[in-house]
């Protein structure tokens, strides 16, 4: 009884730490000052100001198209290189996977600085496009990773069983084989999605002067001074993975019943 | 004190809503080999983690040596278990897994070397210390596991389907090497199986379970031969069973005939379920026999052929013989006095 | 088989965003450079002798030293942590988790910033201490080691209870019924059990928690002020503020050596099968 009593609060103690810095966002985004340290009543000021803000505007903008497009991108060739790596000799696939392990296992700033070096030494033009293909390049591995334990449970005699019956190997892979290992497909590029959104270190490095992404702009801010507009930005993110949260456990519930 | 190692007293386990054993009586006497036979859901593997004291009943008592021990933790019974699928250690290798339970004990080293070794040579696998587990076969496992077991020398050895992941040919030869195993050790065993020939082969005693109850307890023969209820009967070995009304002593009605039999103590014009086994019908002349039938189907069963007969009201057969009757062959049917078994209806 | 070709964009993109570029650093790391800090294909060691002077070594013990204790305070707060969890109704489990890896959805830059403000002179923490008299002026709890060794643990955590937890989540409950049924009390079940059969996750976890940190320059940059100067921070000022490519490099090579080494090391612990985040 005092054992369970211990860990319950052990619990609530841990997950007070990971909650409080965000709780604490969420109350200051309805703060009527501008000075974050008093509390000077309620206000709604910062969600409005936030959304004429068009640097804030522009940087959350960047971010979500370069998130979306950068997983859509990831999933795709993920996909499709899992498929290859799976069907390859063993030797082949171990070249293949030490090379997909390479920007998982790199840290961030070394891709960053990296590619960097080589956007540069092709003459490319520093911004949207080139933290676009900085992404695509380390979500892509995630999504392999993904993808392949899929494969390997998969029957390999269905795709045979589905030629057998006469598909074309095209009908064969989008009618069985890609069903069957869409749970990968869809956790890697959810994966993907919010990788690219949290990423500071690669945008940081691969942009050039004018494109923001939020977390380049939140990084910019806080040698300025952050504006309570930020506090409201957190708030309404938190508020979006916190309804996407609860929407895909309702949706588990539901398959499972 | 009485000669019962463990005693099961009014034990009932509900889980959540569900009743998985009702009022489970149970005695087991040292050095014998019990068998929980029923199939999947019967609360066998229940009833065996109740005396390991994995579980807690909900109500009764569980004695161990005439002593209550419904609170002792597993570890302060002199019971071991051999688990379904081994459950042996990955990360340890072979001699380690057996060690495993005398350096928790804090045994001398020399000692936990020569205990190990016998235990090895026990299980037929002297030399194998340094292996890891997964380099094991099933079967290899399986001995690893009984003398992991062993090696502790308790007092009773608990089996829950240890058999059950190997296949039929291993399976028969561990049967046999169990048996063996437990009269040179010459503890107790109690096993768990679904497998109605498992449980005859090795068992001095038989307790068949089926919904959380006991159906019978008995010598395997006894088992088989005097099944007490429709359950058991279908349950072990395979069987016609029928209708009948028991006219009075030695002499029931089945099928519109009445035959002679050797049973008794009935009340006069009961109804009753008879259990005739298939090896114990006699194929004759149409003529000579006491009810007519039509073969329907003759299958070829290496040591014998499995025949299904149709009677004159419909009812379908089966018989075993040596001696093959054609499909479509009109033939008689001979049933001794001996081969009948009445049992009490609803029992 | 056919489906080799499949394979070609992905090898073709690898080639030209994961390996290429590796490959301009190395080379960059040992280029000389000329008076005014442009690339001269030189070969010279000048970058990795530079490294070796003893204020750039103090970084690098620094950066190990605050990596190597946010690792340890992960695994210990993290640890238990996930055999909580792993212990809990399996409807429950899932939420646990996902609670613990919903912070990690929210951007990175701004859980950073939340702690600023929460540790800051003016910040909660220091506004009520204050008014409950405890202390009578602020506490610096900002810019120092510690706030960065906190914002490491607060961001990684999560990556050192995820690997823990699926391996716990996946162990066979009946290995510990046979070590109970063998004898062992619940600590020696812990310690000769649970504890070695979780390593690969342990090892994944330390993995993934050193990592990043050794690597870091956002929370030492934030939390630290700038006072606590970093790998990651030596790296990002070579490339954008002191404009010295050749060393930058050199010191990304450093580290990446380094984190070769650590893996290996740490490789050995770790089974096949191991338990990484999938």
């Amino acid at each position: 009884m005092v054992k369970k009593l211990i860990k319950r609060g052990y619990a609530l103690l841990v997950y007070l730490f990971l909650y409080l810095p965000i709780f604490l966002l969420i109350l200051y985004s309805f703060n009527d000052s501008k000075y974050r340290g008093s509390w000077s009543g309620f206000t709604l000021r910062w969600y409005k100001e936030l959304f004429k803000d068009r640097t804030i505007v522009a940087a959350l903008y960047n971010t979500f198209a370069i998130a979306i497009l950068s997983a859509l991108i990831a999933t795709i060739i993920g996909t499709i290189s899992a498929i290859a790596i799976h069907k390859m000799s063993p030797r082949w696939k171990m070249t293949f996977m030490n090379v997909t392990y390479l920007p998982v296992m790199n840290p961030d700033i070394v891709i960053g600085i990296s590619l960097l070096a080589l956007f540069v030494a092709l003459k490319m033009h520093l911004g949207f496009f080139t933290i676009l293909l900085g992404h695509i390049t380390f979500n892509t591995p995630y999504v392999i990773l993904a993808v392949l334990p899929k494969l390997k449970h998969l029957n390999p005699y269905l795709e045979e069983a589905a030629l057998d019956l006469g598909a074309t190997p095209m009908q064969a892979f989008f009618k069985v084989v890609l069903p069957e290992i869409m749970p990968g497909v869809v956790t890697g590029g959810l994966l993907a999605f919010t990788l690219s959104l949290d990423d500071f270190m690669v945008s940081f490095f691969t942009t050039g002067s004018g494109v923001n992404t939020l977390s380049i702009k939140v990084y910019s801010m806080t040698k300025l001074g952050v504006s309570p507009k930020i506090n409201a930005l957190s708030t309404l993110l938190f508020i979006g993975v916190l309804s996407l949260f609860v929407l895909l456990q309702s949706r588990e519930k539901n398959i499972k019943e | 004190m009485n000669d019962y190692i463990v005693e099961l007293k009014n034990i009932s386990k509900i889980f959540g809503d569900k009743a998985v054993l009702c009022d489970i009586d149970l005695s087991i006497k040292q050095k014998e080999f019990v068998t929980l036979l029923g199939p999947s859901g019967c609360g066998k593997t229940t009833t065996l983690r109740i005396i390991g004291g994995f579980e807690h009943a909900t109500t009764g008592d569980v004695y161990f040596e005439g002593k209550k021990v419904n609170d002792i933790p597993p570890f302060k019974r002199q019971i071991n278990t051999v688990f379904q699928k081994y459950a042996l250690f990955p990360h340890l290798n072979v001699f380690e897994n057996i060690a495993f339970g005398l350096k928790i004990k804090k045994i001398d080293k020399d000692v936990i070397q020569e205990k190990v070794k016998e235990m090895l040579r026990l299980v037929n696998l002297q030399g194998f210390e340094n292996r890891k587990i997964d380099s094991l076969s099933g079967g290899q496992q399986q001995r690893i596991a009984i003398a992991r077991a062993l090696v502790n020398e308790p007092k009773v050895l608990l089996l829950d389907e240890p058999l059950g992941a190997l296949d039929l040919k291993l399976r028969k030869g561990m049967q046999i090497e169990l048996k063996k195993i437990q009269q040179r050790v010459g503890i107790t065993f109690i096993y768990v199986t679904h497998d109605q020939e498992e449980a005859l082969t090795m068992s001095d005693r038989v307790i068949v379970m089926s919904e959380g109850e006991i159906q019978q307890i008995g010598k395997p023969e006894d088992i088989y031969n005097e099944p007490v209820n429709r359950f058991v009967a279908d349950f072990i070995g395979e069987g016609n069973i029928l209708d009948g009304c028991m006219l009075e002593d030695f002499s029931v009605k089945i099928q519109e005939k009445v035959l002679p039999c050797v049973d008794k103590g009935f009340e006069k014009n009961e109804m009753v379920e008879v259990l005739v086994r298939p090896e114990d019908i006699e194929i004759v002349r149409e003529n000579d026999g006491m009810m007519k039938g039509i073969v329907i189907s003759v299958i070829f069963k290496g040591v014998h052929y499995e025949m299904e007969v149709k009677d004159e009201l419909g009812f379908h057969w089966m018989i075993h013989s040596i001696h093959m009757s054609k499909k479509g062959q009109q033939v008689g049917l001979v049933i001794v006095p001996d081969a009948i078994h009445i049992m009490k209806k609803g029992a | 088989m056919k489906k080799k070709w499949l394979s070609i964009p992905y090898a073709l993109w690898a080639l030209i965003f994961s390996i290429a570029p590796l490959v301009i650093i190395a080379v960059y790391s040992f280029c000389s450079r000329s008076p005014y800090g442009k690339i001269i294909y030189k070969f010279t060691f000048e970058h990795y002798r530079k490294f070796m002077e003893p204020i750039y070594l103090n970084v690098l013990w620094r950066s190990l030293l605050l990596a190597m204790i946010s690792t340890v305070v992960c695994l210990l707060v993290g640890y238990p942590m996930a055999m909580i969890i792993s212990k809990a109704s399996l409807k429950k489990r899932n939420i646990l988790m996902m609670l613990f890896v919903l912070p990690l959805w929210t951007n990175f830059l701004l859980r950073t910033y939340a702690w600023m403000v929460l540790l800051r002179d003016q910040g909660p923490i220091n506004q009520l201490l204050l008014s409950l008299g405890i202390i009578d002026e602020p506490l610096k709890l900002l810019y120092n080691t510690g706030a960065v060794t906190l914002g490491m643990v607060y961001n990684f955590i999560p990556f050192m209870v995820l690997p823990v937890y699926s391996v716990l989540a996946k162990m066979d409950e009946c290995l510990i019924e046979a070590a109970k049924d063998l004898g062992a009390t619940s600590t020696q079940v812990f310690l000769k059990i649970t504890l070695p059969l979780s390593m690969p996750g342990v090892v994944s976890g330390i993995i993934m928690v050193f990592m990043p940190a050794v690597s870091t320059f956002v929370i030492s940059d934030l939390l630290g002020g700038g006072q606590t100067i970093l790998l990651g921070n030596l790296i990002q000022n070579q490339f954008l503020v002191a404009r010295n490519w050749q060393f930058g490099s050199a010191i990304s090579m450093i580290m990446m050596v380094l984190i070769v080494i650590a893996m290996t090391i740490s490789s050995k612990y770790k089974s096949e099968d191991g338990g990484g985040l999938w």
